[in-house]
């Protein structure tokens, strides 16, 4: 039997989007999802579960679409992962629950994505709210006793404050900028993550009693003394925000920015609004992006928005960028060009201290690495200049020593991560960690996944 | 834990120092309780608005003070403020605490507002037994603030551009003479960037160490996006350091004073367009 085409979510045309920063993919209507939802198989032992870091009932979810019992579904979702809206958007599902699907075999996965966005669109569009009742009263009430901080309110923090939220933990999450989110709000653009759907999501914790507590540098504003003093146990999510920077000549000159600072103006301080948002930009005619991972589209496709012409420059091919496949081809689609085997060397400024210039460097692919991609190396005497008034280095982040720096009996590897066992606990037995700070710079649901796991974690530490 | 009430970001009182300066005593227990000399916050003035840092000048119990001068929307919007009103957001204490311990005789300046900035610093070098003098410096007697609030030191020099406080001359030409006059073991200089860049130079020469705080534009002052990064040039080559988290103090003899201004005007033709509209919205600043 034939195996039916996946139906293709609904998208923003290339020509009208890059004029905006409205959502690109538009998803589904309910007849789509339902027709998508009919081409699960519902396997006795679903692969798809496997692949998900939060073991979503995923069969479950899509068989309630198909019944037409959305706020079934809804249940679902929600008793696994408090984050839906946010999930069935960014999660790599191509790599986890889409790649486990038995159908990818033949190149058809279930949207699983696409599906799990609609049903926390739809439920948040009809105002459906989720009851907490999976846990006694009794077990809420005695939970109630123990109180825990979260340090970060990033994908990991979120999740323990669900996972402990719901079995009635005294929860505070603590958030050192003005939005709680972390890289939810200053890291993925709006027309991959609205802000209004993270803060539906967070609003949602809220009403399960998790209390939230922002501008509140940790560490500085509460020593860490009086953390570990007034809580039972703590979680520590504060990521891997430090940008690197190549380190290159002319790096101090205006115009160049890290992804972490192009970004943080765009998304959380909203930039592409000024001057009705205070915060400013600059982009000018001509923006190199350097790097090929998702942040570097997001800083490309950004910038493409605020009307420059984009270049993103990448040392190894295509193959190799760690970008999710559909990000590349959303790019590409939008006229974003990408140059290959290249990597700046040096920034070339006017008198003014604003760059205007990059040499680059041609680059050929030798020997594999450590990671097993062919490691790139320069092609001496190929350098060439390129133009431009701009450059976004996208070329990753390390630990985020902001917090580490107060603590320093936290033990952390030599990269300055935090050294935690499978359930996110530390040195120090109260304090547990996860998501970027421990595993270094990987995605929100692997985040979403320690944090998951570290609450079980504080549930075992604070119940023995 | 504290009670979080609904007066935190008041401001408490707000007193005009002089022409375009303006003081502020703000109610945030968690920036007040554990702020230590030389550090900072970040404000957010309104929901629409940018973080700015502000160096905090004080601390009384679960109130901070500030001292702000008009230059750009932002810091035009804040100075508006009247007592009672609420800042949007506030974040801090941030940055490293400034290095407070025993020298000996120590040498401490400050310029414009700069001179709220050196005002705790100072307060505290002299707590832990340093002998200290004092420049701070305007263009006039009147557009000298906190002039009377330095009583606590060995010495306080008045520097004006006119001579109107008696002693005729800017603060560098006093350091000068200081220096060529006496010995000192340290020195503090906060204020604009082209006096603590002449104030490093002037320190050079007489090979003493120099403390400067830089005022570099920043983000999210944690860290986090390199924003406020600042060539730091040691014996090698150079070295990329963080106000937010590596400063906001430096020796100024190393900081690389040519890219760190260039970096300042990063965006003046925005600030021009925002503080354009601004001034078109409120109209009369005559209070200012």
């Amino acid at each position: 039997m034939a195996v039916r085409d996946r139906i293709e979510v609904l998208e923003q045309p290339a020509e009208q989007r890059k004029n905006n920063f409205n959502e690109v993919a538009l998803g589904y209507n309910y007849d789509m999802a339902k027709e998508e939802a009919k081409r699960c198989l519902q396997c006795k032992v679903p692969t798809c579960i496997s692949g998900c870091p939060v073991g979503i009932d995923i069969p479950g979810f899509i068989r309630e679409i198909v019944k037409e019992n959305l706020e079934g579904s809804f249940k679902i979702l929600k008793s696994y992962n408090y984050l839906p809206a946010i999930c069935g958007r960014v999660c790599p599902q191509e790599v986890q629950c889409e790649g486990a699907c038995v159908l990818s075999k033949v190149g058809k996965p279930i949207n699983i994505g696409a599906l799990e966005r609609f049903v926390a669109d739809w439920a948040s569009e009809n105002n459906v709210q989720f009851e907490n009742t999976e846990y006694s009263k009794e077990i809420i009430i005695k939970n109630n006793k123990k109180r825990v901080a979260i340090i970060g309110s990033g994908p990991a923090g979120l999740t323990v404050a669900s996972e402990l939220g719901k079995r009635g933990y005294q929860i505070d999450i603590y958030e050192a900028l003005h939005e709680f989110g972390g890289v939810l709000v200053y890291g993925i653009p709006e027309f991959r993550l609205p802000k209004s759907i993270v803060k539906k999501e967070i609003f949602d914790l809220e009403k399960l009693g998790v209390n939230f507590l922002k501008n509140i540098p940790v560490g500085y504003a509460i020593p860490v003394h009086e953390i570990l003093e007034d809580y039972d146990a703590v979680f520590v999510g504060v990521g891997a925000g430090t940008p690197k920077f190549m380190g290159i000549p002319g790096s101090e000159l205006n115009g160049v920015y890290s992804a972490n600072e192009f970004l943080t103006r765009v998304n959380l301080m909203r930039a592409y609004k000024f001057p009705e948002y205070d915060t400013p930009i600059r982009v000018g005619k001509k923006a190199v992006v350097v790097g090929g991972g998702n942040t570097a589209m997001d800083a490309a496709r950004s910038a493409l928005r605020l009307g420059a012409d984009v270049t993103i420059v990448y040392r190894r091919t295509e193959a190799e960028m760690p970008a999710r496949k559909a990000e590349i081809h959303h790019a590409k689609e939008e006229g974003i060009k990408i140059l290959t085997l290249a990597t700046p060397v040096k920034y070339v400024g006017d008198e003014n201290g604003n760059l205007i210039a990059i040499e680059c460097v041609r680059m050929e692919l030798g020997e594999p690495d450590e990671s097993g991609r062919r490691r790139p190396v320069f092609v001496n005497g190929s350098n060439f200049i390129i133009e431009a008034d701009t450059v976004i280095e996208a070329i990753g982040t390390e630990a985020n020593k902001f917090l580490l720096s107060q603590f320093p009996d936290l033990k952390t590897n030599k990269y300055g991560y935090i050294i935690t066992n499978e359930y996110g606990q530390t040195s120090i037995p109260k304090v547990f960690a996860g998501g970027d700070i421990v595993t270094g710079s990987a995605t929100v649901i692997l985040a979403m996944g320690a944090g998951k796991s570290a609450a079980q974690g504080i549930q075992k530490f604070l119940e023995d | 834990m504290f009670e979080h009430s609904d007066t935190i970001n008041k401001i408490i009182s707000k007193r005009k120092l002089s022409k375009g300066i303006h003081e502020l005593w703000i109610f945030n227990p968690f920036v007040s309780r554990h702020t230590k000399p030389g550090q900072f916050v970040i404000i957010k003035v309104s929901e629409k608005g940018e973080r700015i840092p502000l160096t905090i000048a004080e601390t009384n119990g679960d109130n901070f003070r500030i001292v702000v001068k008009a230059v750009g929307k932002s810091t035009y919007e804040l100075c508006s403020l009247k007592q009672g009103d609420i800042l949007f957001d506030v974040a801090g204490p941030l940055g490293k605490p400034s290095e407070v311990k025993f020298y000996g005789n120590v040498l401490v300046i400050g310029g414009g507002v700069g001179i709220a900035v050196i005002y705790t610093i100072a307060k505290a070098l002299k707590e832990v037994g340093n002998k200290l003098t004092i420049i701070i410096g305007a263009r006039t007697i009147d557009d000298l603030i906190m002039k009377d609030e330095f009583e606590f030191a060995d010495r306080v020099i008045k520097a004006t551009d006119d001579g109107s406080s008696g002693q005729k001359g800017t603060v560098i030409d006093f350091m000068e003479e200081e220096l060529r006059n006496s010995k000192y073991d340290i020195i503090w200089a906060v204020g604009p960037a082209i006096m603590m860049k002449l104030a490093s130079e002037a320190a050079d020469k007489h090979n003493l160490p120099i403390w400067v705080s830089l005022n570099s534009i920043m983000i999210d002052g944690t860290g986090m996006c390199g924003g406020c990064r600042t060539l730091i040039k040691n014996e090698k080559d150079g070295e990329i350091k963080y106000v937010c988290v590596d400063g906001p103090e430096f020796d100024g003899r190393y900081v690389d004073w040519d890219s760190f201004m260039k970096r300042l005007n990063q965006y003046r033709e925005q600030e021009k367009i925002a503080l354009e509209r601004y001034l078109d919205q409120i109209g009369d600043i005559s209070w200012l």
